[in-house]
């Protein structure tokens, strides 16, 4: 069997026909923006929470990223994560709001609060959901409906994806890292290459990966269409739980790390679609379009072969042209944070790069921390300090300018250098550009005002 | 949810591959706390310059195309999860999203909202873009019951899973159904050998 299969099947409650079972969920985490209709569902049934120990709610999507301790300037953000106060409240789910100490974006906080674990079923509102998955749960995302269906219920009628592996073997090249994995990744598969399945990320490469990069790459699962990635839990997972603030203890530990050890594929599981790729072959990378599918190592250039009118109407859009090559670009903007690349390792590294050295003049830095949690650990850290030698400027937790629902949006027509996950036309601001790359790409982009291979920086 | 069957109408194309949630309907249109209203900004940023005049060469923009049919470019509603985007096609008054390809979670949302993601090959996707283009008064017949698609003298068949045929037909939501098998649930959550 698989490792998907093993969760799954764990899980399942009873089977509706041969494609639909219905399966326990075990965490539900919910925020503001895709909660509020399941909660008036939830009214005019007349019903409530069914398992109020298996949800938990923060805010992040709406949230101001400086000045938190303010009431919320902008009247409609003010409403909705309002509203999800009031709802909490009145359906009696643990909150974790604005000024909370473990408050920050759902897909940071599950995990370093101990309460992601191997072997759950996780869902959200949120198709980053999948970020958890790097602990080897089944973690997807899910639209409104069935947020009402979780609270009411702790279930989901669900189809059973089929199941793919990529394999990454060997040792990274210097200066690459799990963003620019992914990324390579979902170049080769397309932005729907992996539409119906649930992918397991498996080779040595990702075994060799802290826990903070397998998130990174379960994250953008999601950006070729799987609804989910996986990791096989191993010590390095249960060395990251341990002593967690939800985590298991005692007696409780001992049990869960047995049964943690039996979540792998077995050597005769059968996948529906495997593929193996050579870190070797794996450079920084740089996307130029307006899917995460359109992405190149930073050496190449634009492709030229089968250019479609969508691909045309994308380019045009990124004001850039067939054969074109991103290195010497010259950037306004560079984002550093989101649920792909805000926790405490990716602020560790922009800071060891930007120790000592100044911003271009013209660009404007956001780095914005995952959490409540990793902005402490990086002030105790004096990573603030660093940030503000080099002009930038660390700011409060939320999900900010990844998707621009707050005031942190991208001004139309310029270019930004983001570590997050989507590069959509619009995503982070009508008319903004955004070019994705890891943390390490981003800082030396700050830095150098430009678009440049972080390979010939480094020492 | 309202029931689907049978629909005869004339349809909108767009023939763009990968339209994200984020085209569907735009983030900042997501802080509404109720599910009304989504329609007047499906496709927002395609539909309007910045200065919110109407992007003349955008099709929900030109009269001579309508209908309650949107035929769309392949890996239709990629992207996030928002469920806005069903309510915003629903808002509008689609009741069918014909494509060669629909993503995973999009293709939920729009069932649970009495949407039809109907999938057809890429074949049948130009031939229907083709119709369309050579008149645009072109009748699309979708009849769920029977699991046909007609356009012209084309007549296909498409898959739906059995189960959503019927919530669809009936107008069902899966949570009906999830509430009457509680017993189910707690007998299960009992029997778990391991848990957390």
């Amino acid at each position: 069997m698989t490792l998907f299969e093993k969760i799954w099947n764990a899980h399942v409650i009873k089977s509706i026909d041969k494609n639909r079972d219905v399966v326990y969920i075990d965490k539900h985490l919910i925020h503001e923006v895709t909660s509020p209709q399941a909660f008036d569902g939830l009214r005019s049934r007349g019903i409530g929470i069914f398992r109020k120990d298996r949800i938990l709610a923060t805010a992040d999507h709406n949230v101001p990223t400086i000045n938190q301790h303010l009431p919320i300037q902008e009247p409609l953000s003010r409403l909705q994560v309002e509203k999800l106060h009031e709802n909490c409240k009145q359906f009696d789910v643990e909150l974790y709001g604005l000024g909370h100490q473990y408050q920050g974006i759902v897909h940071v906080i599950g995990p370093e609060l101990g309460i992601t674990l191997p072997g759950m079923t996780i869902v959200c509102g949120d198709s980053h959901t999948s970020t958890h998955g790097a602990f080897g749960n089944i973690a997807f995302g899910i639209g409104t409906s069935q947020v009402e269906q979780v609270m009411a219920t702790q279930c989901l009628i669900l189809e059973k994806s089929k199941t793919m592996r990529i394999n990454v073997e060997g040792t990274l090249g210097k200066g690459v890292g799990a963003k620019d994995i992914i990324l390579f990744i979902i170049s080769r598969l397309s932005a729907a290459g992996g539409t119906g399945y649930f992918v397991e990320y498996a080779g040595s490469a990702i075994r060799s990966l802290s826990m903070e990069a397998r998130m990174t790459i379960c994250n953008m699962s999601i950006e070729m269409g799987a609804r989910g990635g996986m990791i096989a839990p191993d010590e390095t997972t249960f060395e990251y739980i341990k002593g967690r603030k939800f985590a298991p203890s005692g007696e409780k530990w001992e049990a869960a790390v047995d049964y943690w050890k039996t979540l792998y594929s077995d050597n005769d599981a059968v996948f529906d679609a495997e593929f193996t790729y050579d870190a070797q072959d794996i450079t920084p990378m740089v996307t130029y379009g307006t899917n995460p599918g359109m992405g190149m190592g930073i050496s190449e250039h634009i492709p030229s072969e089968n250019t479609t009118e969508s691909t045309l109407k994308s380019l045009n859009y990124m004001g850039l042209h067939v054969g074109e090559t991103l290195a010497g670009k010259r950037i306004q903007n560079v984002f550093i944070g989101s649920c792909t690349n805000s926790r405490i390792e990716d602020l560790r590294q922009v800071a060891d790069y930007v120790k000592g050295k100044q911003k271009a003049p013209h660009v404007k830095v956001y780095i914005v921390p995952g959490s409540k949690q990793v902005e402490i650990q990086a002030k105790k850290e004096g990573l603030d300090k660093i940030f503000e030698a080099a002009g930038f400027e660390l700011r409060e937790p939320g999900c900010s300018a990844c998707l621009g629902m707050n005031e942190d949006k991208i001004p139309s027509g310029e270019y930004c250098v983001s570590t997050s996950n989507r590069n959509f036309e619009g995503r982070q601001g009508q008319g903004a550009r955004t070019i994705l790359t890891g943390p390490l790409m981003a800082a030396a982009a700050a830095i150098e005002g430009k678009i440049v291979d972080i390979r010939e920086y480094l020492n | 949810m309202e029931k689907l069957n049978k629909i005869v109408s004339t349809a909108v194309p767009i023939p763009i591959e990968d339209i994200d949630t984020d085209q569907i309907i735009p983030a900042r249109f997501l802080k509404a706390v109720s599910k009304d209203g989504f329609g007047k900004n499906l496709f927002r940023d395609w539909r309007y310059h910045q200065d919110e005049r109407p992007v003349k060469d955008f099709i929900l923009n030109n009269d001579t195309y309508q209908g309650q049919i949107l035929v769309a470019g392949k890996n239709f509603g990629c992207g996030s999860s928002r469920e806005h985007a069903a309510w915003a096609l629903a808002d509008y008054g689609f009741k069918v999203v014909i494509s060669s390809f629909f993503a995973d979670i999009f293709r939920g949302n729009a069932l649970n909202n009495g949407i039809l993601p109907l999938q057809v090959s890429q074949d049948v996707l130009d031939q229907i873009f083709s119709l369309i283009e050579s008149d645009h008064q072109t009748l699309l017949e979708v009849n769920v019951a029977e699991q046909t698609l007609t356009a012209g003298n084309l007549k296909v068949s498409f898959e739906i899973d059995p189960y959503k045929k019927v919530c669809l037909i009936n107008g069902y939501d899966d949570i009906d159904f999830l509430l009457s098998i509680k017993d189910d649930i707690e007998t299960y959550e009992k029997s778990r050998v391991f848990t957390l």
